[in-house]
């Protein structure tokens, strides 16, 4: 059953409509999203359906990026990414790499106090507390120094440091590098798959951060994105939730709730193509094993 | 005599040294000689465990006050202890049940219907031959992964709201009566477990696919000789292939049966679906943060805690007995 042009059988044609259909159900609600925010405010009927805008405009994201609420928090979440990507770099990586050395006294009483937070937490409420007693409440730093790392990093990457061969960091050493000098030289070049990977985790979750703004910051001029977007669109939905669609209470603004959703996936969307090569590899190096 | 003994035996940790780490010790090597080759280790790892110490073992040092009634005015060293008080009365409240059942449901219906479809999506995505079509398709099939749970509530607030929901609008276009699928209790769970499948199944085939790329080319083709078909040779190749990593994670999986994704239940739900939507975790959020009633809402933090740890340490030992290696 062979057809002559492209050599695909019928079962490769039923595999790959398959695997159409999966991707369009993915992309679905972001062309739904995209497309009414893309759609002139004052044309926009609320109950109507549109699947593509009648009115193209561009005035739904002139006017949230006129906003200060909007620029606010978009100039607050940006800093605790950028800055709290970097403060995760610079912690795990050389925290993972010192993982790998058990002969240093004290390695087993280190991987073993890492080793229990992959299991127990002490949850919410104490380290809302800690964080409280650090007077960090309603600063950005809160968001940024309390997850500074993490148990599932520091293993994932220590074990991608076992796998360099220890010759190489031997010969680094004759050439008379002390072990920060090892790491730097050696081990960092080595590893930039895996730092391309987690920046962008780090990154990533940065940018989400949802319910450790809420409760750590009060102040809706440091707010996140998530924050505001979670207010705009939900809280404003539910104050909906139960009445029956009344006529008059049609709730304003739906193009401006879409285009506030879409921006604030705009920088993933357009970091995420550039890294996603690297992230398959970087993910499985030391991760789950098959 | 001993004391030859130790000299032998820092004599072989020497030697040990060769393959990674320090220039090779003497080999009377003194604990504290040893301490010092290792200080530009220790000095990588300060910040990292000044972090462990602060952010991961205060906490756990701070839960103390489960047992206390606290008072944030004089702190853990000023408030009185009661003892298992807020244990008690959290087994006797109303909600404990109510929460119990809806954790287990909501992680039932995942492993149900979340847990295979990553399975199916990566046996069908290992039989695409044409490279760039699988590259497309697997760039969109992660996406979703890196969205926060804000979006993917907006996004399902924007399909399905009674008001503004894409799916009400098309229903009321056609004439249909609208559904509040939002504020019904009966579509609350199974909401939460489409939402999971949306966002995480696609990022879920990474694992599957890395095991299906373990398997050797030479077993296919044979089997095209022996005239096996296509499904037969996912049924008899890939699926046995994958199994040992189906198992571990299924384990996992029901290891992580006490915890729920907290964010997506809190954004999902309002108080008309709280009957279906508490668990633990929004509890502990409501009572201990919300309303500050502090020492119990510690309390239900370490019930859950506890309860957690068992699962997963039991999942563990399983998924190591079965000679696979464990989440470390």
């Amino acid at each position: 059953m062979l057809s002559r042009k492209t050599g695909m059988t019928v079962s490769d044609w039923a595999i790959y409509s398959a695997v159409a259909i999966v991707s369009l159900i993915g992309v679905l609600p972001f062309v739904y999203v995209l497309s009414i925010s893309f759609t002139d405010p004052d044309a926009y009927m609320p109950f109507k359906f549109y699947f593509f805008p009648e009115q193209w405009s561009l005035k739904s994201y002139r006017y949230i990026l006129s906003t200060n609420s909007f620029m606010n928090s978009l100039m607050s979440t940006a800093f605790i990414t950028v800055a709290g990507t970097a403060i995760n770099l610079a912690v795990t990586l050389p925290f993972a790499y010192g993982l790998t050395k058990r002969h240093v006294p004290g390695y087993r009483l280190i991987h073993t106090m890492v080793i229990i937070t992959l299991f127990f937490s002490a949850g919410m409420i104490p380290t809302y507390l800690v964080v409280r007693n650090l007077g960090l409440l309603n600063s950005q730093w809160a968001l940024i120094l309390s997850a500074m790392t993490s148990a599932w990093d520091v293993v994932i990457i220590s074990t991608f440091y076992q796998s360099i061969p220890p010759t190489l960091e031997e010969a680094a050493r004759i050439d008379g590098c002390n072990d920060l000098g090892v790491f730097l030289k050696v081990a960092l070049p080595l590893s930039m798959p895996v730092i391309a990977t987690f920046t962008l985790f780090f990154a990533v979750r940065h940018w989400n951060t949802y319910f450790n703004a809420l409760i750590y910051i009060s102040d809706t001029k440091k707010w996140t994105l998530q924050l505001l977007v979670k207010q705009l669109v939900i809280d404003a939905d539910a104050s909906g939730v139960g009445q029956s669609s009344g006529n008059d209470a049609a709730p304003p603004q739906e193009t401006l709730r879409m285009a506030s959703v879409v921006l604030s996936m705009l920088p993933i969307m357009c970091v995420y193509p550039f890294l996603q090569k690297h992230f398959a590899k970087g993910v499985m190096i030391g991760s789950v094993k098959g | 005599m001993p004391e030859k003994l130790n000299k032998a035996f820092s004599g072989m940790k020497g030697i040990d040294n060769l393959d990674g780490g320090l220039p090779m010790p003497k080999a009377k090597s003194s604990i504290a000689s040893r301490i010092f080759s290792g200080r530009y280790i220790y000095l990588m790892m300060l910040p990292g465990m000044a972090y462990f110490i602060v952010f991961k073992y205060a906490p756990m040092w701070m839960l103390g006050i489960a047992f206390q009634d606290y008072n944030p005015f004089v702190g853990m060293a000023g408030s009185s202890w009661v003892g298992l008080k807020h244990f008690i009365s959290l087994f006797q409240d109303s909600y404990f049940f109510i929460m119990l059942r809806n954790t287990l449901m909501i992680n039932i219906l995942n492993l149900i219907f979340y847990f295979p479809v990553p399975i199916v999506l990566a046996l069908l995505l290992n039989e695409v031959r044409h490279e760039k079509f699988k590259k497309i398709n697997q760039t969109i099939f992660y996406f979703p992964h890196f969205l926060s749970w804000v979006i993917v509530a907006s996004l399902t607030y924007f399909l399905l709201s009674v008001d503004v929901g894409a799916i009400n609008k098309a229903l009321s276009t056609m004439g249909m009566p609208t559904v509040s699928f939002l504020s019904n209790p009966k579509y609350f769970w199974i909401i939460l477990t489409i939402q999971s499948i949306w966002k995480e199944s696609g990022w879920g085939t990474i694992v599957f696919l890395a095991a299906i790329a373990s398997v050797d080319m030479e077993q296919y083709e044979a089997a095209v000789i022996d005239g096996a078909g296509r499904f037969k040779r996912i049924l008899c190749i890939t699926l046995p292939a994958i199994m040992p990593t189906v198992i571990t994670l299924l384990l996992l999986q029901l290891g992580n049966i006490a915890s729920v994704g907290f964010e997506q239940v809190l954004l999902m739900s309002n108080p008309l679906v709280n009957s279906v939507a508490e668990v633990f975790d929004t509890y502990s959020y409501r009572i201990g943060i919300q309303q500050s009633n502090i020492s119990f809402g510690t309390a239900v933090n370490i019930f859950k805690g506890l309860v957690g740890f068992a699962f997963v340490w039991t999942s563990n030992r399983a998924v190591k007995k079965l000679g696979f290696e464990g989440i470390y």
